[in-house]
């Protein structure tokens, strides 16, 4: 059952007040506030289970390794992927989208090659494309949006024709639209392309069946489902990962090394260069359990809920004073509200509202190719998660009124 | 935590509201140069056009905060008519009271005066928007060293 009211307890942060007011966090697309479950497993592993992995021999660093083998399964499980062998443990998507980028590209692409991405790309999933193009001559191409902030798939199949990837992000960090997948993944398929989803927005907010996607990879950052910084994920179909070299060299990723050659590790190990980040995966398999344990379908119920409640109170509020960017079909979009209030600028909207300890995201959030084509300069973004209730949505839309008394518009 | 009132100062304000020496100057004889925050993605172009070792116009376009908006609009106004070491004077002493930089001692009475300018003094409790309030100020350090 979705008990709101717990899942408001279990987050300490939450319980926080600053000067007699309540936090109001709506920030989660950034990255999401910690459960007790999640803090007291990464303090317990630390306390009374930390040790090396899959290096000494003694009893404590055998189990540790179990600590850390156990967390990749529950995140198999999590997105179930065939075998946690495709799990591969990263700093978060960015190196998870760089390590396929840098990978894939001096592995198997030449100049002309093509990739496809779309213009709703966070920079993580452009610039280590365009680095690429730079240095192996790859050709880009892009798939652009529709007028209402989807991607437009009326000339996909010419687009991805004769592709060797298309690299698409699976919710719109900026727009909330949530994209067809698989349908998208179908398509590209049909014309032979390798396909990398951006998983990132959508993972922590729904549920996540790579065999159902189709993908042949997906990445996605801890820090984002109520997991630790430091820990990411890439997914990706044994034979891909087979084929696809490590980014870094070291410690755990070899299976032989002498003077003059190396040969790798089976996958994932393979990826896992030096001591990976073993707390921070203990954090994680806490978080997907503690999500699975509410059920992701259950949050995503409640986030369309409340992204619903959202887009109606505060069109109801502030009518043509606030333009809300992304679909409004809320089958199709996800909790993350990107919008202009007024003719203020977001920076300044941000600070009225943090005076009402209402903390959003103002910028360009890492999108800039897609903040100029939606002709924003920078959007106040309030983003919603499921420790978020319609009590914070009518603080925002408060706090956002008193952007009038100082600003006499 | 400081209140609002001491980063929207009333002046702050009608700069923001009213800028003033918006728009282009044209290039050549003026020059142009462009400054932008990668974080927030403000922009500025900066438009000046010196005579004689003297600023004798300037103007700036772009887009952004009020606080980065409003402090173009005092330093244009703060500028014109200013001599190069003038202005060079005038970026110290603005980055000195940004808390960005030490002051430079050299004859405090040659310094001009930030009039207006002083308002942003606020901005320094406010950290995160210190960087809003600079921008235009190292756009016309980078206009100084190619004029």
């Amino acid at each position: 059952m979705f008990d709101l009211a717990r899942i408001r307890n279990d987050f300490p942060h939450l319980q926080r007040s600053i000067e007699g007011s309540p936090v109001v966090y709506l920030d989660s697309a950034n990255t999401s506030q910690k459960p007790t479950a999640v803090i007291e497993a990464m303090q317990q592993f630390t306390k009374q289970s930390y040790a090396p992995i899959n290096r000494s021999a003694y009893r404590m660093a055998a189990a540790a390794t179990d600590a850390y083998e156990n967390a990749r399964l529950l995140v198999a499980n999590f997105i179930n992927a065939g075998s946690p062998d495709e799990v591969v443990f990263t700093k978060n998507a960015t190196e998870s989208l760089n390590l396929f980028a840098h990978g894939w590209s001096r592995q198997r692409l030449q100049q002309g090659d093509v990739v496809v991405l779309t213009h709703m790309e966070h920079h993580a999933n452009i610039v280590p494309w365009q680095m690429m193009a730079a240095e192996r001559g790859i050709d880009i191409r892009w798939i652009p949006l529709t007028d209402d902030g989807r991607l437009d798939l009326s000339d996909l199949d010419n687009i991805v024709d004769g592709a060797a990837v298309v690299s698409f992000t699976s919710m719109s960090n900026v727009l909330g639209t949530m994209n067809p997948v698989r349908e998208i993944v179908d398509r590209s398929h049909a014309a032979g392309a390798t396909v990398m989803v951006d998983a990132c927005q959508s993972v922590p907010h729904a549920v996540t069946d790579v065999q159902a996607m189709g993908a042949d990879l997906i990445a996605f950052s801890g820090h984002k489902m109520l997991g630790p910084s430091g820990i990411g994920v890439l997914w990706g179909r044994s034979d891909i990962l087979d084929q696809l070299p490590p980014l870094m060299g070291g410690g755990n990723m070899i299976d032989d090394v002498r003077l003059d050659t190396f040969s790798c590790a089976p996958v994932p190990a393979k990826f896992e260069a030096g001591t990976p980040p073993i707390i921070e995966a203990i954090g994680l398999g806490a978080a997907v359990q503690y999500l699975s344990s509410i059920g992701m379908a259950e949050i995503r119920q409640h986030e369309m809920e409340l992204t619903q409640y959202a887009l109606d109170t505060l069109t109801e509020r502030f009518g043509s004073d606030i333009v809300i960017h992304g679909p409004r079909n809320i089958e199709e979009r996800g909790g993350v509200l990107s919008f202009a209030f007024r003719d203020l600028h977001p920076h300044d909207v941000s600070q009225v509202l943090d005076e009402k300890n209402v903390c959003v995201r103002a910028g360009h959030h890492c999108a800039k190719p897609l903040m100029r084509i939606i002709e924003a300069n920078a959007t106040v973004r309030a983003s919603l998660y499921l420790y978020n209730d319609t009590n914070d949505v009518d603080i925002l839309a408060n706090a956002l009124t008193s952007a009038d008394d100082i600003f006499g518009l | 935590m400081p209140g609002l009132e001491d980063l929207y100062r009333e002046i702050i304000l009608d700069h923001y509201r009213n800028p003033r020496n918006r728009g282009e100057l044209e290039t050549p004889p003026a020059i142009s140069t462009d400054g932008h925050n990668p974080l927030c993605g403000d922009e500025i172009t900066l438009y000046m056009l010196v005579e004689d070792g003297v600023v004798s116009e300037i103007k700036t376009n772009g887009q952004g905060c009020s606080i980065s908006q409003s402090s173009a609009s005092m330093m244009t106004q703060a500028i014109r008519g200013r001599t190069l070491a003038e202005a060079e004077a005038l970026i110290h002493h603005f980055k000195h009271m940004m808390s960005i930089e030490d002051h430079h001692h050299d004859d405090p009475g040659d310094t001009p005066a930030l009039g207006d300018l002083e308002a942003l003094q606020g901005v320094v409790k406010f950290p995160v928007r210190i960087k809003c309030a600079v921008l235009p100020w190292n756009t016309l350090s980078q206009a100084l060293e190619s004029a």
